[in-house]
């Protein structure tokens, strides 16, 4: 089996679950015996690395063979941000290519450089990851005639919390439209694409994600006395965006610091609502309990899961949550919304509407204030996440590919 | 002579409602009323009413049949409160005469383990109820799920009673059957009777089960089992929570058919009768000592207590609960201690259990919460409002002994 897959870079060059989910796929197929011409957007500064280096494993070097494409296309890109990095970005013109004026007028760039691609190269299927890169599989499949899958790991209406961009959604639906099979990352996806887009629940597949146990950062040791203060931390990791809810968090803090004063509140990530969050901890008079990080790559990641007492994923619409079972594999026990792909699969955890700020301080409160429950979350979230792996999510693409190329 | 005993357990426990931080200390009810009430009369509509009117119906048509229930104490509230027909149709059941009533604790709680003086309070508890009722008065005890050691069981004869019911567990009884009575270790007269397990399940949880070889389940192919036993035992003793007809078992897996079609079809076998557990005890010798030091239970594949004191968080809720007592008694207010008992009913720990939790099998099918950590804080929240509530009753003078008040919230 070979796959043309348009994906994403893979971390830690760009933050996010998107670009991990597909380093964890890759790596999977290859291990399966799956030929991968993994094609991406790529600037051309910082990130012409060896992308099979990163990928760790030599054996798996021949099955993978990467694709540029120069883009400074990045997953989770809004039409303001695309115009930040076109200002930053330095104009490449040496094959005589020039970013597009907008947003969309580079995904349609992109797309049209993966007619090239798709000429050039020799695969069964295709396999392309989220919105921007839907368009580049279609032409894909029009110029080689091979079938089409469309992973879905958020849809534009989760990513806006329901009030989406037409022109996107539009994207969106049409590439789901042409797909000859959809895979969601949950069941939860699976639902949002039939509400939303009016799908046909049988040309979706759900595939779950898991976590790479290989993964060093995983097994490296950690200094316990990483964790100096005698303050309880909460953790909140990821886009300050709507989507991710850091405003519950913010509200669920104020609560918990009514009842215990001994507690830091640490959120990392980068987001369009990180100005607003700061203010607000200013306003409820709790800026002195929190620490806003900035992005965490790497090793630093994990440190933060390790320090902290528990981690909080209040999502107001979470396709999967990849997160979760990091934050579980590091033993960190976790509250995360209802509303997410990980809450299906992940049973050792407390589990909250996004919304229900009380509900969201009580189970802090608890964690920190009940040694007993912590204990046992700790003991068997660990063990439940060693159940993931990425060999399990590759086999079920496996199984798709298997079904769509024999038609 | 092989007599058949049917005993069925009664029992529906106050479940908790969503009991969080801001309730501590500002409200003090603790339970889900409306859930209560709502499962109460499901259960009710489904397999109450409905399997005692089978259970009338046999025991008019068929003279021989026989049978016996345990109730636990906050189920009969509960029956009083939310569905009085309900009760009224046991109460016919018992006027006939041929149904015995067990005794056990009111709470349906674990307090043999933790308090012997909490215990005898609750059997007793529990006796007035069943006199008031049902004008019945029990000979033999039952423990909540069947909990049993030597211990118990010399207890309980020290009581009074006559019989003893536990589960017959491959671990404890080897090649020994449990289609005999047996006499406890330590103890003098007590009787045994032990649970029949294999053909109990076969009814209880694998009646409607499809991938079963022996599916579907009928009267004769039951008996058939069931006759086997000819020769080579007294009794055969089929225990199960009487939910089995209609809530666990649904109505159109056929079970209500089975149940009205069993006895007569025992009774095609001429050495075939019906016994309930004190006629049991009266009619036959014991046939060996079995010496229980460690406690067996029905619950789950290791029949033993790891269902409700399996984890950290078991262990600590059960000690929190039982270090108040004294205290609680002390107060003598009437309201804490009705809520300190409902809050020692053995569902609490159990659905606190997160052995099988992520295989989703019955311990999720019982569970009213998402998971064994919301049963947890629901319940720790609680016992800290017992807590500030017994702290103001000792600043009122009400608790003459200080000593025993703790003074440090659970944290």
């Amino acid at each position: 089996m070979k796959v043309l897959m348009f994906g994403w870079e893979f971390p830690p060059f760009k933050s996010g679950g998107l670009g991990t989910a597909c380093y964890d796929l890759t790596k999977g197929l290859a291990r399966q015996g799956v030929n991968v011409t993994f094609v991406m957007p790529s600037a051309p500064e910082g990130a012409d690395s060896d992308f099979v280096r990163i990928i760790g494993c030599n054996n798996l070097k021949d099955r993978i063979k990467i694709k540029k494409i120069h883009s400074i296309l990045q997953p989770y890109m809004t039409s303001e941000s695309y115009h930040r990095s076109l200002k930053n970005a330095p104009h490449f013109k040496s094959k005589g290519e020039v970013y597009g004026s907008n947003l969309y007028k580079e995904v349609y760039r992109y797309s049209e450089s993966a007619r090239f691609i798709a000429e050039e190269e020799n695969f069964d299927v295709i396999h392309a990851h989220d919105w921007m890169t839907y368009q580049a599989g279609i032409n894909a499949k029009q110029v080689s005639g091979k079938p089409l899958v469309l992973h879905m790991h958020a849809t534009e209406f989760d990513r806006t919390g329901g009030n989406p961009n037409s022109y996107i959604s539009h994207i969106e639906y049409t590439g789901l439209k042409s797909a000859d099979k959809i895979i969601a990352n949950s069941n939860y996806t699976k639902q949002n694409i039939i509400n939303h887009y009016n799908i046909e629940p049988e040309r979706i597949e759900i595939v779950h994600w898991g976590i790479d146990p290989d993964n060093l950062y995983l097994n490296m040791d950690y200094d316990p006395a990483i964790k100096k203060s005698r303050d309880k931390i909460v953790l909140f990791l990821g886009r300050i965006t709507l989507q991710k809810g850091p405003d519950y968090f913010i509200e669920a803090a104020k609560k918990v610091l009514d009842f215990e004063k001994n507690v830091k509140f640490v959120v990392a990530g980068e987001g369009d609502m990180l100005d607003r969050m700061i203010d607000r901890t200013v306003e409820l008079g709790i800026s002195d309990k929190f620490l806003f990080t900035g992005w965490l790559k790497g090793a630093d990641v994990y440190k933060a899961f390790k320090m902290a007492d528990l981690y909080i994923m209040p999502s107001v619409s979470e396709p999967f949550g990849l997160v979760a079972l990091e934050a579980i594999r590091n033993s960190t026990p976790i509250i995360i919304s209802k509303n997410s792909g990980v809450s299906e699969v992940v049973s050792h955890a407390l589990k909250v509407d996004f919304w229900d700020i009380n509900q969201m301080a009580n189970h802090i409160v608890s964690i920190i204030k009940y040694k007993e429950l912590e204990e046992e979350m700790k003991e068997n979230c660990y063990k439940e996440s060693c159940r993931f792996n990425l060999d399990k999510p590759a086999r079920e693409c496996i199984h798709v590919y298997d079904r769509v190329v024999s038609g | 002579m092989v007599s058949t005993c049917f005993y069925f357990q009664v029992h529906q426990p106050y479940r908790l409602r969503n009991y969080t931080i801001f309730d501590i200390g500002e409200n003090h009810d603790y339970f889900d009323h409306p859930k209560n009430k709502e499962i109460l009369n499901k259960v009710a509509g489904k397999c109450y009413i409905p399997a005692n009117k089978v259970m009338l119906d046999i025991l008019n048509n068929v003279p021989e049949f026989k049978l016996s229930y345990s109730f636990s104490g906050i189920l009969l509230d509960q029956l009083e409160e939310y569905s009085p027909d309900a009760l009224t149709s046991f109460q016919e059941l018992v006027d006939t005469g041929r149904v015995e009533l067990l005794s056990e604790t009111y709470h349906h709680s674990l307090s043999f383990l933790y308090s012997k003086e909490e215990f005898r309070d609750q059997v007793r508890m529990h006796k007035r109820k069943i006199k008031k009722l049902f004008n019945y008065s029990p000979k033999v005890f039952r423990n909540t799920e069947l909990i049993y050691n030597n211990e118990l069981a010399s207890y309980v004869e020290d009581m009074g009673y006559k019989g003893i019911i536990a589960e017959g567990a491959d671990h404890i009884l080897g090649w020994r059957s449990p289609n005999f009575l047996y006499k406890p270790a330590a103890s003098k007269s007590i009787k045994l009777i032990l649970k029949n397990y294999k053909l109990s399940d076969d009814i209880a949880f694998r009646f409607s089960e499809k991938s079963w070889k022996d599916w579907p389940l009928t009267a004769p192919k039951f008996c058939q089992w069931l006759n086997a036993a000819n020769g080579s035992g007294n009794c055969i003793n089929l225990f199960m929570d009487y939910e089995t007809f209609g809530e666990h078992q649904w109505e159109d897996t056929g079970i209500f058919k089975f149940l009205r079609h069993l006895p007569e079809e025992i009774l095609k076998h001429p050495d075939n009768d019906f016994a309930t557990p004190s006629e049991l005890v009266k009619r036959y010798p014991v046939m060996g000592e079995l010496d229980i030091h460690n406690p067996i239970s029905w619950a789950d594949v290791e029949r033993d207590l790891s269902a409700w004191l399996g984890n950290r968080m078991q262990q600590a809720s059960l000690r929190r609960i039982y270090d108040l007592e004294r205290s609680i008694k002390l107060s003598q207010d009437k309201s804490l201690l009705d809520d300190w008992r409902k809050l020692q009913i053995s569902d609490h720990f159990y659905y606190m259990c997160t052995k099988w939790f992520s295989d989703g099998d019955v311990h999720k099918y019982f569970n009213p919460y998402d998971s064994p950590y919301e049963s947890f804080i629901n319940f720790t929240n609680a016992i800290n409002d017992i807590m500030i509530r017994l702290k103001d009753e000792d600043r009122r003078g009400r608790i003459i002994n200080r000593a025993s008040i703790i003074e440090e919230s659970v944290s």
